[in-house]
């Protein structure tokens, strides 16, 4: 075993070489490492170091400690979506039923009981847990339905079980509140310490956001790393057989029926925390809130990051998050575009937004399918090869 | 009896529309290998354009509906060769989601056409009914069923007679071995989304006639011909019909009766019931009941 893995000599040798070729890699187990190149330690490192650091929360307004906080909680989802559709190659419309599932979930565990209600009001530790799992069981009790179909018909069926998903929430008023008025978040309490409240650390008073915005870093980083781990796997290979071709893959004796319930199972796991701890963040949602259109969302997360990288959903997160409050902010200073309703000009804000979100997957698809990942790709080649253009 | 006549009626006029809705995807599908995600919005512009070109411009109905799906036509073609054209070859999925990016902006475009209002279309038949071996129809439900079905019939016959519908018919076929027979492959993919548009187009007039009217949202009807494909088939013209009306009327009668004899399900529950019958359809039949059997090679 310890031969297999190069411990002895082959690790020696290359640890011994690594310095100025960091390219080089002597035995298996280094080039399947979580992170197999300096340059990604590096970078993990850097922003684990630069979020923990720096307290944001204490000079950004409260709405973008928010907005950094959705910023991660978008990266989990689009991390579990990319599990199923980067990774397995399985498309899935359905992503936002998943993340509402975990929602409600959460809501009822952590929810307190009223007259119209279900709630156990419980703490944290038991709601979001349960907000991963039973989105899972749901994901896995429909994950054969949709293993017996590929592509567009998968698509299709997809959008088909969120708009039946969204008709149950609708229905199932004991639990969601029903169309148009929904139920509040759970409360995210541990051990009767509330994360939500004002809390004095050191004599300085911590805005509102501030732990929360902590906590769904840190799980973003479990996750995260869980996923990458996942992904080199014997299970990650096998999710990158079925994707590439899955009748070689069935061949090659990758079992189809588990490998696709695997990820769409894993995926709605993601999803479902997702879902809790956004709507931590947005207060009240409606069965509406979970729609075809934050399925797209979801979907521009990885195509814009980069389909199939950990990095790439946390990028893609970033920019569909923040480029509506971007274009928000730079609109004044743009002609034609009027900054509130009734205000002249060709298109609104809002109209802005929604074109570019549109605009920008066709132009990323068509110009770079590899997302923003791809981008940095470009960009580290290029100064790799500095001064020269091969 | 009477309510029973009435809402098959019904389900007949929503019916078609539905397959009409299908045909635009199933063109392009067969031309393209794509699930036109953009369809939708393409829809709800015919809308505008017909109220538009009767209310603004002040031709009569009749002028109004071709000159309406001219436009769309018009913008379906633009689309295509704008944002499709550079994804000849790539897997579908990428250029399926192109189509929702075309979505979202011609989406946006509609929203700022009609603005939040609900915009009719001036058609001649209004509320008004007929009375038909003694059953009182609305005239509506029999106007959506012929014009409907008069026009998948002309595409239909299209397709089958002219020396175009053949190159389009070669094109689904194979792409390059058509090439190789001299036909303009690029000017059929442009072809398919026009025609797709014009229906698209024609549609959207159909849906937004008598009461209802047309609001942006309103798009998001066109979805449910997404299981009139799976039912017929994605890549059949023909299968469309049967398919469509059969889902139509399953809708309607889910409407009629379901609040008196399964009021557990909840209020509106014939808005999910194409897609309950599509996901049947899927776990029994994986390539729906007229699609072409998906074969796999090794």
């Amino acid at each position: 075993m310890s031969a297999l893995r190069g411990r002895d000599t082959g690790a020696r040798a290359s640890r011994a070489g690594l310095r100025g070729r960091p390219g080089l890699v002597t035995d298996y187990a280094r080039d399947q490492a979580i992170w197999n190149t300096p340059a990604k330690k590096a970078w993990t490192l850097a922003l684990v170091v630069v979020v923990l650091a720096s307290p944001a929360p204490m000079y950004l307004s409260r709405d973008l400690t928010s907005l950094l906080t959705t910023v991660f909680i978008y990266a989990i989802g689009g991390i579990g979506l990319n599990l199923v559709t980067g990774y397995a190659g399985q498309v899935s419309l359905g992503h936002a039923f998943f993340l509402g599932l975990g929602a409600y979930t959460a809501a009822f565990f952590g929810g307190e009981s009223t007259a119209t209600l279900h709630g156990l009001g419980l703490e944290l530790w038991v709601w979001l847990p349960m907000a991963g799992i039973v989105p899972a069981v749901v994901g896995f009790a429909v994950a054969p339905l949709a293993a017996r179909v590929r592509g567009l018909y998968l698509a299709i069926l997809t959008l088909g079980l969120l708009f039946v998903g969204e008709h149950v929430f609708k229905e199932a008023r004991s639990f969601t509140g029903g169309a148009g008025i929904g139920r509040a978040p759970a409360e995210p309490v541990i051990g009767g310490f509330d994360l939500y409240a004002r809390h004095t650390v050191l004599g300085v008073e911590l805005p509102r956001e501030t732990l929360f915005y902590y906590l769904c870093f840190a799980l973003l980083i479990v996750l995260g790393v869980a996923a990458r781990n996942l992904a080199r796997t014997k299970t990650g290979r096998a999710f990158a057989a079925v994707r590439d071709r899955d009748v070689a893959a069935e061949i090659m004796g990758v079992p189809l029926l588990k490998t696709k319930t695997l990820a769409f199972t894993l995926s709605s796991f993601y999803a479902g925390i997702a879902g809790a701890l956004l709507t931590v963040v947005w207060g009240r949602t409606t069965p509406e809130n979970w729609n075809l259109f934050l399925s797209v969302e979801f979907l521009a997360v990885i195509l814009i990051g980069g389909v199939a990288t950990i990095s790439g959903s946390i990028m893609g997160a970033a920019f569909v998050v923040l480029m509506p409050r971007l274009v928000e902010s730079l609109a004044p200073h743009v002609p034609l575009i009027a900054g509130r309703v009734g205000e002249p000009g060709l298109l609104t804000v809002f109209q802005l937004q929604g074109m570019l979100f549109g605009a920008l997957i066709v132009a990323f698809l068509v110009l770079e399918p590899r997302g923003l990942f791809g981008l940095w790709l470009r960009v580290r080649n290029y100064w790799k090869a500095w001064p020269f253009s091969y | 009896m009477e309510e029973l006549i009435a809402s098959v009626v019904r389900g007949l006029g929503i019916g078609s529309t539905y397959a009409l809705i299908a045909v635009g995807f199933v063109i392009v599908y067969r031309a393209t290998d794509v699930v036109n995600f953009a369809h939708p919005a393409l829809m709800i512009l015919g809308a505008y354009y017909t109220s538009w070109f009767t209310f603004t411009v002040g031709l009569p109905f009749v002028l109004a509906v071709p000159a309406a799906m001219v436009s769309v036509a018009v913008l379906a073609a633009l689309c295509e060769r704008i944002a499709m054209r550079p994804m000849v070859g790539e897997p579908p999925f990428a250029a399926a989601m192109v189509t929702v990016g075309v979505f979202f902006v011609l989406f946006v475009l509609a929203f700022r056409l009609i603005g939040t209002t609900v915009i009719t279309m001036g058609d001649p038949w209004g509320l008004e009914r007929v009375t038909v071996l003694g059953v009182r129809l609305f005239q509506v439900d029999l106007a959506k069923t012929v014009i409907a079905l008069v026009a998948i019939g002309a595409v239909a016959a299209f397709l089958k007679r002219s020396r175009i519908g053949l190159a389009m018919r070669a094109t689904a076929l194979d792409q390059e071995v058509a090439m190789a027979q001299g036909v303009k492959v690029g000017r059929v993919f442009g072809l398919s989304w026009a025609i797709a548009g014009a229906t698209a187009g024609l549609a959207g007039m159909l849906i937004g006639t008598a009461a209802g009217g047309v609001e942006p949202v309103t798009a998001l009807v066109a979805l449910k011909a997404l299981p009139v494909i799976i039912l017929g088939g994605l890549d059949s013209v023909e299968g469309t019909v049967p398919a469509g009306i059969a889902i139509g009327i399953a809708e309607s009668l889910t409407r009629t009766y379901q609040p008196a004899y399964a009021p557990w399900l909840g209020a509106n529950v014939d808005v999910v019931v194409p897609y309950l019958i599509m996901i049947l359809v899927l776990m029994v039949r994986p390539y729906g009941i007229f699609g072409t059997r998906q074969v796999q090679r090794i």
